[in-house]
């Protein structure tokens, strides 16, 4: 047990020496979160547009009112002419010009229809799409309330209910994401690195030659990783209760208990890759291309997972990150208890206990 | 073939080697290796590359299983005693130094805990350690900021920390100038004299004139095992360097 004590006191001692490694480990979540909570945001606010209004009637004037006294929307200049809306986007700065034709008032009354044309970027195509689909809907309430007296033949109500995240906030999506990405980085690349540093310096060897056990080295080096990875843990979810409004709606307990098990599958593939390379730099690159990068981009966080085509949706079965984020999403915003999650659980698990006996059995091969 | 019991009364041997051999596939890394090592004595191991001396030495340190054939360290069998060998040996190899961001005291105290030491034991051998090298005032300096002799001859002591019975040295004094090269050697004689067994591999052949005995393989196989003095008169060299350019001009292999 000595033994033991010594070398996790001495990993603690590698860790915070290194004073820069630190800092950017504690403080890399905290970042990540402010920064996906508050300037990345799939909300499209004050975008700029423009009116060309070729009626400058009552109607028109009131609508373009609404629209620019809308928080998605600044009316930031008035065109005269079909020309100007060309250049108008070529400027770069307007995002969608709305077009009255002449008499829209009075085709409003005497025909009870009238259109208006909106003309969107598309270079960007679901901010587009979102733009279009808010004008559409001021354009509509306007309708509303002034046919309000006037008897349509029919209508059909559609009620929105947006379950679990009403406010549609983005940060409900991307915080069990930017846990695993964190936990991802930290534990599988920072144990791939510390484990093979020693092989570099020459001290592996010499460990090797020692009377201790090199299943008791690994997961001295691992412990203090473990411990690093709760304290970002609590961080994240701090953070997210009190500075983003995402609530803990299902279990703290169960919560925790899953983001331990997602960082010990990460420490053990941190153990794996460490058992490929003798470089360190060789194991910081598979961590960040072979780990981090599918972490990010298959685990569903950022690009649903049903919109992928079939070869990816398989591929990402086996990205570890995926079945983390499924389950914390499902626990932290849905709720939901681990009668929910316990398929996905089990399948961490698995995937664990696989990578564990395959790296084992790796290190004792190079040994012998 | 000597029964195991005329064996075990020889004489002090602390590393007896009979017919050791290790094959990778169809590759005979060592080929039959017989000798033996005395207690307190300086023995060189030298070899070309790929000569097979770092197998070699890895059968005896336990880290590697033999094919075929016998091995003790330390009275101790390689093959299934391989946990005491390793708390009865020490080992220094060319790349080993202390961990940079810890301070000595550090260094040692982690050493010594990984040897089952106590903290009675390693607060006296610390401090006897920074007596011997005069270092009591660099104790709590991170050993980055020591200059590569004492980092190498810090290192030995740290080898031999624990006080084993044989300290395997694989290329110690690697990269490192004379005059260290000189005081580290003193310090390789002063550790003999306490009865630490030294089994050394080196490419400076002027180090193997400080051995007591001198082994050169060849291709997998002991070539040579002497005295340096009687090597030069067997082979009419005048130095230990014609001595291993003579055998070395045999060898087939050659590069690890």
């Amino acid at each position: 047990m000595k033994q033991f004590t010594s070398f996790v006191k001495k990993e603690f001692y590698h860790i915070f020496r290194d004073r820069r490694t630190l800092f950017i480990l504690l403080c890399m979540p905290v970042v990540q979160i402010v920064i996906f909570g508050f300037a990345l945001t799939n909300e499209v606010k004050n975008s700029r547009i423009a009116v060309l209004d070729q009626s400058n009637d009552l109607s028109t004037t009131a609508i373009i009112h609404e629209l620019d006294a809308s928080r998605y929307f600044e009316v930031q200049d008035r065109l005269h002419s079909q020309a100007d809306i060309e250049s108008a986007f070529r400027r770069g700065k307007i995002r969608m010009v709305v077009v009255f034709p002449q008499g829209f008032r009075e085709d409003l009354d005497h025909f009870n229809k009238a259109q208006v044309q909106l003309v969107a970027d598309a270079s960007d195509p679901n901010v587009a799409t979102t733009l279009i689909n808010y004008a559409s809907a001021v354009i509509l309430d306007y309708q509303e309330r002034v046919t309000d007296d006037k008897k349509l033949p029919y209508s059909i109500q559609t009620e929105l209910r947006m379950l679990y995240n009403p406010q549609q906030k983005g940060a409900y999506s991307f915080v069990p994401g930017v846990m695993a990405m964190v936990l991802m980085l930290v534990c599988t690349m920072m144990t791939a690195i510390t484990i093979v540093r020693e092989k570099e310096l020459g001290t592996m060897e010499v460990l090797l030659v020692s009377p201790i056990q090199p299943l008791k080295i690994i997961i001295a080096k691992a412990v203090p990783y473990l411990l690093l990875s709760l304290v970002n843990i609590a961080s994240i979810l701090l953070l997210s209760v009190f500075v983003l409004d995402v609530p803990v709606n299902g279990s703290l307990l169960l919560l925790i208990a899953e983001a331990t098990l997602f960082t010990i599958t990460c420490l053990v593939l941190g153990l794996l890759i460490s058992s490929a390379t003798d470089s360190q730099q060789t194991a910081m690159f598979i961590s960040l291309t072979g780990m981090f990068l599918p972490t990010v981009m298959l685990s569903g966080f950022m690009f649903p997972i049903e919109n992928m085509p079939v070869a990816l949706r398989v591929i990402s079965n086996i990205v570890p990150a995926r079945w983390f984020y499924a389950i914390v999403r499902d626990v932290m915003i849905k709720g939901a208890g681990i009668e929910a999650v316990w398929r996905e659980t089990l399948i961490l698990l698995g995937m664990t206990l696989v990578l564990l006996f395959l790296s084992i059995r790796k290190f004792k091969i190079r040994l012998a | 073939m000597k029964s195991k019991e005329e064996v075990i009364t020889e004489h002090d041997a602390v590393i007896r080697v009979d017919r050791l051999t290790k094959r990778f596939g169809d590759f005979i890394a060592v080929n039959e290796l017989s000798f033996e090592v005395k207690r307190g004595e300086i023995f060189g191991f030298l070899g070309a590359n790929g000569a097979g001396k770092t197998t070699a030495m890895r059968m005896l340190c336990g880290l590697s299983l033999p094919s075929s054939g016998r091995a003790t360290v330390a009275g101790f069998d390689v093959y299934r005693q391989t946990e005491q060998i390793k708390r009865s040996i020490g080992y220094m190899s060319q790349k080993f130094s202390l961990y940079e961001d810890l301070t000595v005291k550090e260094n040692m105290r982690f050493y010594g805990g990984i040897y089952g030491k106590t903290d009675a034991f390693i607060k006296e051998k610390t401090n006897s350690i920074l007596d011997q090298l005069r270092l009591q005032k660099e104790a709590n300096k991170l050993v980055g900021s020591l200059p590569l002799g004492w980092k190498q001859k810090l290192a030995f002591s740290v080898a031999i920390f624990h006080e084993p019975r044989i300290v395997f040295l694989d290329e110690p004094t690697g990269g490192v100038d004379p005059i260290t090269r000189r005081e580290f050697w003193n310090m390789i004689y002063q550790a003999a004299k306490t009865g630490i067994t030294i089994f050394v591999t080196t490419h400076y052949m002027d180090e193997a004139e400080y051995c007591n005995r001198v082994s050169i393989m060849v291709d997998g196989r002991i070539e040579a095992l002497d005295t340096p003095k009687e090597l030069k008169k067997t082979f009419a060299a005048a130095t230990m360097n014609d001595v291993f350019l003579k055998l070395a001009r045999k060898a087939e292999r050659s590069g690890d």
